[in-house]
C-alpha cells in the first residue's frame, strides 16, 4: 500500500537508557526506522522489549531523569527533535504528532469534562478562537465515532465506557490535526470486540485524515490486520523490519517466527500445545554481548553469543539481524539471502 | 453527648466546693440547679433545655449562662482560628506544591525542613520562641493580648504552624503521587506547558488528601486552644473550656462539648460538600 512515499520521520540509531541506582538500563539501542505519510508502521515485541520507551523517545515523553539519550537523531520533517528547545517540542507534541496512550481507564483526568480536555490540545498555539475550538472538539468526537456530542462533551471520563473513554483519547490525539499518531498498545486493555472497533476506526481515519500511524503492540493479530510495515523488536535492538507481507511468509528471524507460533490459532487442533518461547528476555542492566535472543534461540550456533548480529538486507524494505543469514551458517527455513551484509 | 454527661456526674468531686459555703446554702444550690433528682431525670431535663438551645446557668460564673459565655469567647476563637486556617492552608498548599515541583533541589529540602519543624515542635514552645524572638528580642510585634491586628500576627502564626507542616507535607506526598499518574503523561502529550499541567491537572487531583485532614483541623483550630489562648492571653474558648473541666462545672463542659461537637460535624459536612465540588466522581444523583 505505501509504496515510496515522502519519508515524515526517521529514527536513526537512537540509543536510549536509564539511570537507576542499579545501574543503567539499556532500554533502546541502537533502533533506526522511518515513517511514511499515510502508513500504518507496527512494532511489535514482547514486553520490555524497548517498544513503549522507543515510542516516548519521539515526544520526548520518558521521564527525564532518569531517562537520557546516548546518541541517535530523531528527524521529523527535516529536523531533529532531539535538538529543540522545550518550546519548540510542546509545538510538536499534540500539534505534530498525536499520542494515544495504552489504558484508557487512567489516561483520562478524572476531574476534568472531557471536552475540555480534548479542547486543551490547542492552548498555547494561534489562530483560534474558543468557539472555533469547540467545533473542532465535536467534529473530531463525531469522527471517531462518539454519538450525542454535546451530551458527551460535558460528562467526565468516569461516566464513559471503556471504549468510549479509547476514542476520546484518539479524538485527543487526532483534534490538531497531526500527521502522525502513535498508538501505544491501544487495544490491549479492551476486549475484542471493542478492540476490532478501535482498529477498524483507526484504519477510517488514516483514509479520511491521511495521518501516519505508528502501532505499538504485542498482538501480531492486530498487526497483520491493520499494519503496511512492521518492526520487530528485542532486547531494546530491532531483529527484523520488513512489510507485512515479508514478515510473515519470508519470516527470517527465529524471534519472528516463534512469535507466531506462540498465537493460538483457530485450526489449532484440540489437544495440540502452543508452543511458546521458551525462557525470558535479557537483563538489560548487562545485556548479552552476542544475539539478545540467542539465549532463547532454537538455531543459536557459537557465533551467536559471542559477536552481535550484523545487519543483513532482504530486499528493499526486509532487514534481519541474525547469523542465520551469513554465508557460513547452515542452511534453515530462515536463510534468505547468498549472505551478503549490508 | 450522653456520654460527656454521665462522664462528668461520675466525676469525683461536686461543683460547689468553696470553703465558705455552709451546708445549708450547698442543699439550696443543689436543688434550685437539679441535682436532688435522679440522674435520668437531670438528664432528660438537660435534652429538653437543649433542644430549646439553652445550655444552662454556668456553676462556676453563677450569673452567667452558658450561651453567654460561649457568645463572648468564641468571636476571639473564631478570629485567631480562621486567620491561622488562612495562613495554614495557603502557605502550606503553596510549599507543598513548590517542593513536589522542585523535588530534590534546595527549594524541596527547605519546604521539608519546615514541615518537620511544625510538626515536632509542640504550640506552646512554638508560641514562647515567637514571643521571645518577635515580641521581645526585636520588639516587632506586641507580645500578648488581642487588641488589633498587629496582636493577631504571633498568636496565629503559633497555631497555624502546625497546620500548615502537616497541609504542606501531605500536599508535597500527592503531588508526587499524582505527577505518575498516566493522565500527566497525556497531559505532556498534548504539548501543554509544566506550569499548566500542575495548575489544571495536578493540583486538582492532590488536593483530596489535603482535604481531608482539614475537617476535624478547621473545628478544633476555631474552637480555640487552651495552649495557645493561655501564652498570648487571649480571652478566647480554650481557657474555659478546660477551666469548667477543673471546676467540675457540669453545663460549662457539657455546652461547650456540644458547641464543639456540632462544629466538627459541620466542618466535616462542609468538607465532604467541597469534595464533590474538587472530584466529579463523588457527586451523586445529579443528572
Amino acid at each position: 500500500m505505501a509504496d515510496k512515499k515522502d519519508t515524515i520521520l526517521e529514527l536513526k540509531n537512537v540509543v536510549y537508557s536509564f539511570k537507576t541506582y542499579g545501574g543503567e538500563v539499556k532500554a533502546v539501542r541502537d533502533v533506526s526506522f522511518d515513517v511514511r505519510a499515510g502508513e500504518v508502521l507496527g512494532i511489535v515485541g514482547e514486553s520490555g522489549c524497548g517498544k513503549s520507551v522507543t515510542a516516548q523517545c519521539i515526544l520526548r515523553l520518558n521521564p527525564e531523569p532518569p531517562g537520557f539519550f546516548e546518541g541517535g537523531e530523531i528527524i521529523y520533517k527535516g529536523e531533529d527533535i532531539l535538538k529543540m528547545d522545550n518550546k519548540a517540542i510542546r509545538k510538536i507534541r499534540g500539534g505534530e504528532i498525536g499520542f494515544v496512550f495504552q489504558d484508557p481507564m487512567t489516561s483520562l483526568n478524572p476531574t476534568m469534562k472531557v471536552g475540555k480536555q480534548i479542547m486543551e490540545v490547542f492552548v498555547g498555539r494561534e489562530g483560534h478562537t474558543k468557539e472555533e475550538i469547540k467545533q473542532k472538539a465535536l467534529e473530531i468526537m463525531k469522527l471517531v465515532g462518539i454519538s450525542d456530542t454535546e451530551k458527551r462533551f460535558n460528562q467526565y471520563p468516569h461516566e464513559l465506557s471503556g471504549g468510549m473513554k479509547q476514542r476520546i483519547m484518539i479524538a485527543i490525539a487526532l483534534v490538531s490535526r497531526p500527521s502522525v499518531i502513535i498508538c501505544d498498545e491501544p487495544t490491549t486493555s479492551l476486549d475484542v470486540t471493542i478492540e476490532a472497533q478501535i482498529l477498524e476506526l483507526l484504519l477510517e481515519l488514516r483514509e479520511t485524515l491521511g495521518t501516519s500511524i505508528i502501532m505499538i503492540t504485542h498482538d501480531l493479530g492486530v498487526i497483520a490486520k491493520i499494519c503496511d510495515r512492521v518492526v520487530v523488536m528485542y532486547g531494546g535492538k530491532i531483529v527484523e523490519k520488513g512489510t507485512a507481507r515479508e514478515i510473515y511468509y519470508e519470516t527470517a528471524h527465529p524471534y519472528t517466527s516463534g512469535l507466531m507460533h506462540s498465537i493460538a490459532r483457530l485450526e489449532t487442533n484440540r489437544g495440540e500445545k502452543l508452543h511458546p518461547i521458551e525462557g525470558t528476555p535479557p537483563d538489560l542492566f548487562a545485556p548479552p554481548v552476542g544475539c539478545p535472543f540467542a539465549a532463547r534461540c532454537d538455531y543459536c550456533m557459537d557465533v551467536c553469543n559471542k559477536l552481535p548480529p550484523e545487519e543483513y538486507k532482504l530486499s528493499d524494505e526486509h532487514m534481519t539481524r541474525c547469523w542465520l543469514q551469513h554465508e557460513m551458517a547452515p542452511d534453515t527455513e530462515f536463510k534468505r539471502t547468498k549472505g551478503e551484509a549490508k | 453527648m450522653t456520654i460527656v454527661f454521665f462522664l462528668t456526674r461520675l466525676m469525683p468531686g461536686e461543683p460547689f466546693t468553696n470553703p465558705k459555703l455552709t451546708p445549708q446554702v450547698i442543699e439550696n444550690m443543689t436543688k434550685y440547679y437539679g441535682f436532688d433528682k435522679p440522674l435520668i431525670v437531670q438528664y432528660f431535663q438537660y435534652l429538653g433545655n437543649l433542644l430549646h438551645g439553652d445550655f444552662g446557668f454556668s456553676m462556676k460564673y453563677t450569673n452567667k449562662t452558658v450561651n453567654y459565655i460561649i457568645g463572648q469567647t468564641f468571636p476571639f476563637s473564631a478570629d485567631l482560628g480562621i486567620r491561622a486556617l488562612c495562613l495554614a492552608i495557603s502557605f502550606g498548599l503553596v510549599l507543598g506544591i513548590l517542593a513536589a515541583r522542585k523535588r530534590g533541589t534546595k527549594i524541596d529540602f527547605f519546604c521539608v525542613i519546615i514541615a518537620i519543624i511544625g510538626t515536632s515542635i509542640p504550640d506552646f514552645i512554638m508560641g514562647a520562641l515567637l514571643q521571645y524572638f518577635f515580641g521581645i528580642k526585636w520588639g516587632l510585634l506586641p507580645v500578648a493580648l488581642y487588641k488589633g491586628f498587629e496582636y493577631t500576627i504571633l498568636p496565629a502564626t503559633a497555631l497555624a504552624f502546625y497546620t500548615l507542616a502537616s497541609v504542606s507535607r501531605i500536599m508535597r506526598a500527592s503531588m508526587l503521587e499524582v505527577t505518575s499518574q498516566d493522565y500527566i503523561k497525556t497531559a505532556r502529550s498534548k504539548g501543554l506547558s509544566e506550569a499548566r499541567i500542575t495548575v489544571k491537572h495536578q493540583i486538582r487531583n492532590a488536593i483530596m488528601p489535603v482535604m481531608t485532614i482539614l475537617g476535624p483541623t478547621v473545628a478544633s483550630v476555631l474552637t480555640g486552644t487552651f495552649v495557645i489562648e493561655a501564652i498570648f492571653a487571649i480571652p478566647g474558648m480554650g481557657k474555659y473550656y478546660v477551666e469548667s473541666v477543673n471546676n467540675n462545672d457540669y453545663s460549662m463542659i457539657l455546652g461547650m462539648t456540644v458547641f464543639y461537637g456540632i462544629f466538627l460535624v459541620t466542618a466535616n459536612l462542609i468538607v465532604d460538600i467541597l469534595y464533590g465540588v474538587a472530584d466529579p466522581r463523588v457527586r451523586i444523583g445529579k443528572k
